[in-house]
């Protein structure tokens, strides 16, 4: 028995402005013990499949499952062991302290109140948020917050976790502080099942033991992070800073060069180009100078999971 | 069970203490409606009404403080949990919805009846109101079923607001001033007439409202609907049909709102 599986799920809303195909005909199985890593851009349907895994929400098609039960009928038996954690949340009410609002929480699993303080005060040690226990949670920063959010998640020591982009805008050091404390707690138990979605490709490469790729509804590569960057082993990245912008879709003509990203930064842009050929640096270089920029950074790098996604997708992550 | 009341007072204790941290809430909430029941006790007494019908207004604003929470605190409430994110934490907890409500409800009373009692000893201190409580127990009774109903009425509209994105707010302004009316909340409900009153007795204010005045202030027995004891049966009967209506309807709306995507998406 898989801790998640989904069988041709399909995803569709009716909008005013039309149907929005939010998930195509997808695919996974998720072994217990696994930390599972989906990856993709903002829309990709990231959000939609974790809504219906965490019976949220029903598909249109296809079935999905949690520990052998089913989502859209087997609700009450899924409930008790998950949790989720989304970036960016606002839940709990501001007028009540970080413990406070954690023993709400664990009230509505029906965690005894002593079990529940015992497991507040460990998740507080090892989130390292013992210092805000007594405070208002409208007084907290976002980082301050985002842990007491993910200790709301742990709390309830589901079997199967889903975290939904946990780290998003998050300070460097919260979420190392995040990252390092979702390892631990997998380590303790070897049944204990997380299912990341984010486009932070470094989180995903340091955290998932494989990775699914969905871009516009559909899983377009699934593998173990080396594994999927094979998909560009043959090729390089070469990343230029640029000033001022230019039109540069002329790249594509040059040989070796396979896709190229670009991103708007202050007075310049921002390119990143998957290439084949070590000669065609040259060309790429000489071709920038002749339309008028100039070259402020440039960098050979080996290939990245954005890279993976550039290859397939032929767009960007973020 | 014990899950069931873990769950009721996980939720009802943000409210309780919501009132105790923040009491200042409850001096403007008890202060501003004395105003509005000052007006009417002005008009009584210069239409030279029976000393009663002052008192009928202070029990009316006592019952009405109720009601305003049963609609702003209760029935619209999923509303604003959806907006802040907590909703999909509830409904993906193992703890029912029911219980959630229960909590609300629980958590609410307890804020609305610290309100009440001000809105009581002020009111009939200013107003120097005389009750006479014929029945305490009864009175007692009555007031509780009478509560039981109305809350059980608002986690029935609950489930409707579980799938209403701004409506929500309008739907609760709009229940205001109809039941106000209705309710009788500042005259005796059988002014409305037989067919009118009969129909408004589905609110439990209503009913609550003409039973109380009867125990509390013997001498307006004649403006009475019917017997307080027989509004005690209506109001036990409404509370099953609404708590049971509740259920069927939640479900429903959460199966809906789970198959059209409107719970939690806003953009919809």
């Amino acid at each position: 028995m898989y801790a998640i599986e989904v069988r041709n799920l399909w995803r569709i809303f009716k909008t005013r402005d039309g149907v929005v195909e939010a998930l195509r005909d997808v695919n996974l199985k998720i072994k217990k013990g696994e930390l599972f890593g989906l990856l993709g851009p903002n829309g990709a349907g990231k959000t939609t499949l974790i809504r219906i895994l965490t019976t949220l929400l029903l598909p249109t098609k296809g079935e999905a499952y949690v520990w052998g039960y089913s989502t859209a009928t087997e609700e009450r038996k899924i409930r008790p062991i998950i949790n989720m954690v989304s970036g960016g949340e606002y839940s709990g009410y501001g007028l009540l302290t970080v413990k406070e609002n954690l023993w709400m929480f664990s009230q509505f699993y029906g965690i005894p109140g002593k079990v529940a303080k015992r497991r507040i005060e460990y998740l507080a040690r090892r989130l390292k948020f013992e210092d805000i226990l007594n405070k208002k949670v409208r007084n907290l920063s976002t980082g301050q917050r985002q842990k007491m959010n993910v200790a709301r998640a742990f709390l309830t020591d589901p079997k199967v976790i889903f975290l939904d982009e946990p780290t998003l805008g998050l300070d460097v050091e919260v979420a190392r502080v995040i990252r390092d404390f979702v390892k631990e707690w997998l380590l303790e138990n070897d049944e204990r099942t997380v299912l990341l979605t984010t486009h932070y490709m470094h989180e995903a490469e340091e955290l998932c033991d494989r990775i699914a790729i969905i871009n516009e509804g559909r899983i377009i590569a699934l593998d173990t992070s080396d594994n999927l960057k094979k998909l560009v082993s043959r090729e390089f990245s070469l990343v230029l800073r640029i000033h001022p912008k230019i039109n540069i879709s002329w790249i594509n003509k040059i040989e070796g060069v396979q896709k190229y990203l670009t991103r708007e930064e202050e007075n310049g842009l921002r390119v990143r180009i998957i290439m084949s050929r070590e000669e065609s640096i040259a060309d790429v270089v000489d071709g920038i100078i002749k339309h008028g920029a100039k070259i402020s950074y440039l960098k050979k790098e080996e290939p990245t999971l954005e890279d993976v996604f550039l290859k397939l997708t032929g767009r960007g992550l973020e | 069970m014990i899950e069931f009341l873990r769950a009721v007072k996980g939720r009802a204790y943000p409210r309780v203490i919501g009132a105790l941290r923040e009491p200042s809430w409850m001096l403007w909430d008890t202060f501003l409606p004395l105003l509005s029941l000052s007006a009417y006790v002005f008009v009584y007494r210069s239409l030279h009404a029976p000393r009663e019908f002052e008192g009928f207004v202070i029990l009316g604003g006592i019952m009405t403080a109720y009601w305003l929470n049963v609609l702003w605190g209760m029935a619209s409430q999923f509303y604003w949990e959806k907006e802040t994110g907590n909703l999909q934490y509830y409904i993906m907890a193992p703890a029912s919805l029911e219980s959630i409500l229960a909590g609300m409800a629980l958590g609410g009373m307890f804020g609305t009846t610290t309100r009440a009692i001000g809105i009581l000893l002020l009111g009939t201190w200013l107003f120097k109101v005389d009750m006479s409580v014929t029945n305490p127990y009864l009175l007692l009774l009555i007031f509780v079923i009478c509560l039981a109903a109305m809350y059980a009425m608002g986690m029935m509209f609950s489930s409707l607001f579980l799938l209403w994105g701004r409506e929500a707010w309008v739907t609760s302004s709009l229940f205001e001033e109809p039941i106000y009316f209705l309710s009788g909340q500042n005259f005796p409900v059988k002014a409305l007439g037989p067919y009118l009153s009969m129909a408004a007795s589905i609110i439990p204010l209503t009913l609550g409202l003409d039973a109380m005045r009867q125990l509390i202030f013997p001498s307006s027995i004649k403006f009475a609907l019917m017997d307080p004891y027989l509004e005690l049966l209506f109001l036990s009967i409404l509370t099953i049909v609404y708590l049971f209506l509740a259920k069927v309807f939640l479900r429903k709306m959460e199966n809906i709102g789970k198959t059209k995507g409107t719970i939690l998406t806003r953009w919809l």
